[in-house]
């Protein structure tokens, strides 16, 4: 038997409808009465001593209601924003984490650091107004690029950062590496510069607080990827009100990429201000602000080298990558270039040996952190651009190299030399499933062909794995992090018979309405239209970690798969005393219960509505039937897969035109196809523009020149072919619903497929993005 | 942003030493400059308005004399102030030559902006620097000779014109607007493509104080 619209089905997202009629609950949308509206002043120098601050005129101007510094809210007692993961350096001791107040108090770090938050009643009095302050700066010099920052005689950005280092990492055997090397019969060489991306959800960051004095209670709704975590960090390191005096609801969010995971100034300023003037206040940030203060995403230098046998077998890998943390040190900004960038190096390969270094620092720039995939694509990109690198350095077909040297699928689990044990996959068949569909072996025609028509093929593949479903909490624990990462669920049955779910994950697109009602549907019998799924509201959920690293389904999803096996367990019981048997003649199958071997039966429905209509109930049950779980993963997941592209260029004006995409995944099982298929084409999208058209650029003075959609570039839909998807199913054996995670993985493989593309076409190794000027310059050169 | 060059001035070099030095004559020859004030023997206070793709502002700014050799040259750094919309700051060594038809000005300018103004106008940056050099120099030409004629010395020979049109920018002052209109006039067309220079807006406001 099986259930309309359940496990496995590709229903159509029950949110879209609200979505796509305009009826989303979006944070600017909503208004309060005598509501207030915040605007920041921002620093127009990437570094300067902050000499004296002249509000009068400002004060003066009309509608303004009061105007706060970051003096004003240290001597409120508010504390600094925080790091929540702790690396230890090589040396033993811990990264140093310099203070990181919501606004400037004596200095400004980057361009668009907090300087003051004007609140008017209107939001161009604010602007008026904060144009009459008078700021005065001292300016210093600047550094942006991280290899300058850790440099000798480079600016100092915090006294608590000598020579700008947050922390010098290692992971690894060094031993074995430089032995493995000692004995290679070749070496190939790779450096890269991963570049530094812009996270540009479509809905802007936004805050809007208000305060109830009657209760002593603050609410802020915000544009938030885990708003339990947000009211945790303001409520124990900030001291904005105790958690059980603030909450926090992250209604719609439109689009996230990482980029809404963590706590800002902004959106903590203007909660902790709404209390101040006992008056609702509102701040949304313009797109120039999303440029300058969102998280942005990658900023790596790295060299790897690979150490390889004469039969073309690794020997070993080492990697040293130097990565910016930006002006300060973002809440997850420490994790992303060491926990989860250096154990993912192993990628998909039998790799006896690893070793990796990477330096942090501070610039003055935007800080960095995590921004779909976090680590892994970075991890990626280094491995298989090198893996390619040996390949052609062997004069071996890329795509053979990396057969030779998969891990086989009998092997799991499997245990890297970086401290992640594999625990299912066939790598060779997604290799073989990708080649089918972009029919790798008629690539020397295609290429003929182009050539013949004065263009330049290439072909390139990435077999990329990654780690989701974050995380373990004893595991990510012991290497620092100061969260467990479990998710939380309830599923409530209403006496009718319909479900609301409860969930900590957040959904900011990924369709959870509608994956999280489906695997109630299936295991429960209940028709999709009458469940739903509550999310982002810290006074309805009973707590959750948030959504980020392809965990919501993993983790999330099996908090809620625990809940319903107590739904079941309870239900058992009822059903058992409803239809006088034993508990443990009780057979149960999509929401139906039976007695084994006989035609009685008793649907959920009823058992729900005997559970609250308890007149015939077991005297030593509870009534009611809601229940919740708490789910904490045994390991990460590792999807893993094989994505091919094809690219082809003209050499006359450098555009380089993707002309096909292959992309064979392995997520586990799949709850529905559909979700997951939108899942990597977004990440696809988002990759290729990574490696084709994005990139932040400071000038030599640290301003952010790559501020507007004018000369910072997204994909478009004419940027990309149609993607040929598949996924193969090797199913997770670490949780219950056997998924791997699917949100990050085409962001993950394309910079790396489509750069390995590139370079085969130019014959030469160019750096992301590669834009028409450098695709020119490097086939010109030819 | 560096730029270098050198521009004829149809003038002599007292005349025009005097001009730089006029703050009425700036005011009236840099686009959009409302107000000029001496705050010190080599100093000033200045307002300008400018726009530059869609960042618009009021830059309040103070420049500096110094190296002062009169009448052939100076070095003047200065930095201004626009609000919401950044900043701009910079110096230029100035020098004046005597020439054929005139005298030759020459100019070696460093400039930057910060703020918004490098976030969404950097890429308009350098065409609104040509664009507002040009009409300085337009106009700051046209009233050095003015004022050479009128005190009897011979008028200069003009040079082929030059389309300086390109640059998405508008000077809010109506003293922009007769620049403009007078760019058309062969009478005025004097000036050699090394006029356009990319001074930008902050440019504007060191050339406006060329004269200090």
């Amino acid at each position: 038997m099986s259930v309309e619209n359940g496990i496995g089905a590709s229903v159509r997202r029950k949110e879209d409808q609200r979505f796509i009629t305009g009826n989303g609950n979006y944070l600017d949308d909503m208004n309060r009465v005598g509501q207030a509206h915040g605007y920041f002043l921002r620093s127009p120098h990437a570094h300067a001593k902050i000499v004296s601050i002249n509000l009068d005129a400002a004060k003066a101007a009309p509608g303004v209601v009061d105007i706060f510094l970051g003096a004003d809210m240290a001597a409120d007692g508010i504390g600094g924003l925080i790091c929540g993961w702790s690396i230890t350096s090589k040396d033993g001791t811990p990264h140093n984490a310099p203070p990181h107040n919501s606004m400037a108090i004596d200095a400004v770090r980057h361009v668009g650091d907090q300087v003051a938050f004007v609140i008017a009643d209107t939001l161009q009095q604010a602007k008026d107004a904060s144009e009459l302050i008078d700021v005065d700066y001292s300016e210093l010099p600047a550094v942006t690029n991280i290899s300058k920052a850790l440099a000798a005689g480079a600016p100092q950005i915090h006294e608590e950062a000598p020579g700008n280092q947050c922390y010098d990492w290692e992971l690894g055997d060094k031993a074995a590496v430089d032995a493995a090397f000692a004995n290679a019969h070749s070496i190939s060489k790779i450096d890269l510069i991963n570049n530094r991306v812009a996270p540009n959800p479509m809905e802007p960051r936004a805050a809007l607080a208000e305060f109830d004095m009657g209760t002593d209670e603050l609410t802020l709704y915000t544009t938030s990827q885990n708003p339990h975590v947000a009211r945790l960090i303001m409520s124990a390191f900030l001291a904005i009100a105790p958690e059980n005096k603030l909450r926090v609801v992250a209604p719609d969010v439109g689009g996230g990429f990482g980029s809404k995971i963590f706590v800002y100034a902004e959106e903590t300023v203007t909660v902790w201000a709404a209390r101040k003037i006992n008056r609702p206040i509102k701040w949304t940030a313009d797109r120039s602000e999303a440029f300058l203060t969102d998280a942005h995403g990658r900023d790596h230098a790295s060299h790897g080298e690979l150490a390889l046998d004469a039969d073309g077998h690794i020997l070993g890998f080492k990697v040293s990558t130097k990565a910016n943390m930006g002006a300060y040190l973002s809440t997850f900004a420490s994790a992303v270039p060491t926990y989860l960038y250096g154990t993912l190096l192993n990628g998909q390969y039998k790799m006896p040996c690893i070793y990796v270094e990477v330096q942090a620092g501070f610039t003055n720039t935007t800080p960095v952190d995590a921004y779909r995939g976090a680590g892994r694509p970075e991890a990626t990109y280094i491995v298989e651009r090198i893996i390619e690198t040996a390949a052609r350095d062997l004069n071996m077909d890329p795509t053979e190299f990396r057969m030779k040297n998969f891990i086989q699928p009998d092997a799991y689990p499997y245990e890297t030399p970086v401290i992640m044990t594999y625990d299912s996959g066939d790598y060779p068949a997604n290799m073989n499933a990708a080649k089918a569909m972009i029919d790798y072996d008629g690539f020397p025609a295609r290429k003929a062909q182009s050539e013949a028509n004065g263009k330049i093929r290439g072909i390139g593949c990435a077999a990329y794995i990654e780690a989701c479903g974050i995380a373990p909490s004893a595991a990510v624990g012991s290497l620092g992090a100061g969260v467990g990462l479990w998710e939380s669920a309830e599923v409530r049955f209403n006496p009718t018979g319909s479900v609301t779910v409860f969930t900590g994950s957040h959904s900011h697109g990924q369709g959870h309405e509608t994956t999280f009602a489906q695997i109630i549907s299936d295991k429960l019998g209940v028709p999709i239209e009458s469940v739903e799924v509550v999310h982002g509201d810290t006074d309805k959920v009973p707590f959750g970690m948030g959504t980020y690293g392809s965990r919501s389904l993993a983790v999330g999803g099996s908090a809620i798969v625990k809940a319903i096996d107590k739904i079941v367990e309870k239900s058992k019981k009822v059903a058992a005393h409803l239809m006088e048997a034993a508990v443990e003649d009780i057979e149960h199958e999509h929401g139906v219960f039976s007695v084994a071997g006989t035609d009685k039966s008793i649907t959920m429905g009823e058992i729900a509505f005997a559970a609250y209509v308890p007149h015939n109930y077991p005297a030593d049950l509870e009534p009611g039937m809601a229940e919740n779980a708490f789910y904490d993963p045994l390991n990460f997941t590792f999807p893993a897969g094989t994505h091919i592209a094809e690219v082809e260029i003209d050499p006359n004006t450098g555009v380089v035109d993707v002309v096909d995409w292959a992309a064979s995944d392995d997520f586990g099982n799949i709850i529905n196809p559909m979700i997951v298929e939108g899942q990597v084409h977004g990440g696809i999208a988002q990759g290729i523009g990574q490696a084709l058209l994005e990139g932040v650029v400071y000038d030599d003075t640290g301003q952010l020149i790559t501020g507007s959609y004018m000369d910072y570039c997204m994909p478009r839909a004419d940027d990309l072919p149609n993607f040929k998807v598949e996924t193969t199913n090797t199913p997770c054996p670490s949780n219950p619903l056997g998924v791997k995670g699917c949100g990050e993985a085409g962001a993950i493989a394309a910079p790396a497929a489509l750069m390995n593309a590139i370079t085969n076409a130019l014959g030469k190794d160019i750096d992301m993005p590669a834009t028409p000027e450098k695709v020119w310059r490097a086939a010109q050169s030819n | 942003m560096q730029m270098s060059g050198e521009e004829l001035i149809s003038a002599s070099r007292e005349r025009v030493w005097e001009a730089l030095n006029d703050p009425e004559i700036l005011r009236q020859a840099i686009p959009g400059c409302e107000s000029v004030e001496k705050t010190g023997d080599d100093s000033f206070a200045a307002t300008v308005k400018v726009k530059i793709g869609p960042v618009k502002a009021t830059f309040k700014g103070n420049v500096t004399l110094s190296n002062i050799d009169a009448p052939n040259g100076y070095t003047i750094t200065g930095e201004g102030k626009g609000g919401a919309a950044g900043f701009g700051k910079g110096g230029a060594d100035i020098t004046l030559k005597d020439a054929d038809n005139g005298t030759l000005l020459a100019y070696d300018v460093n400039a930057s902006v910060g703020g918004k103004m490098a976030q969404i106008g950097s890429r308009l940056i350098d065409g609104t620097a040509k664009k507002l050099a040009g009409e300085f120099f337009t106009k700051f030409n046209e009233l050095v000779s003015n004022a050479a004629a009128a005190d009897g010395e011979a008028p200069v020979t003009a040079a082929p014109s030059e389309d300086q049109s390109e640059a998405p920018i508008i000077a809010e002052d109506e003293t922009n607007e007769e620049a403009a209109k007078q760019e058309d006039a062969p009478s005025q067309g004097w000036m050699k493509p090394s006029i356009l220079i990319p001074l930008g807006i902050v440019a504007a406001l060191i050339l406006y104080y060329l004269a200090g």
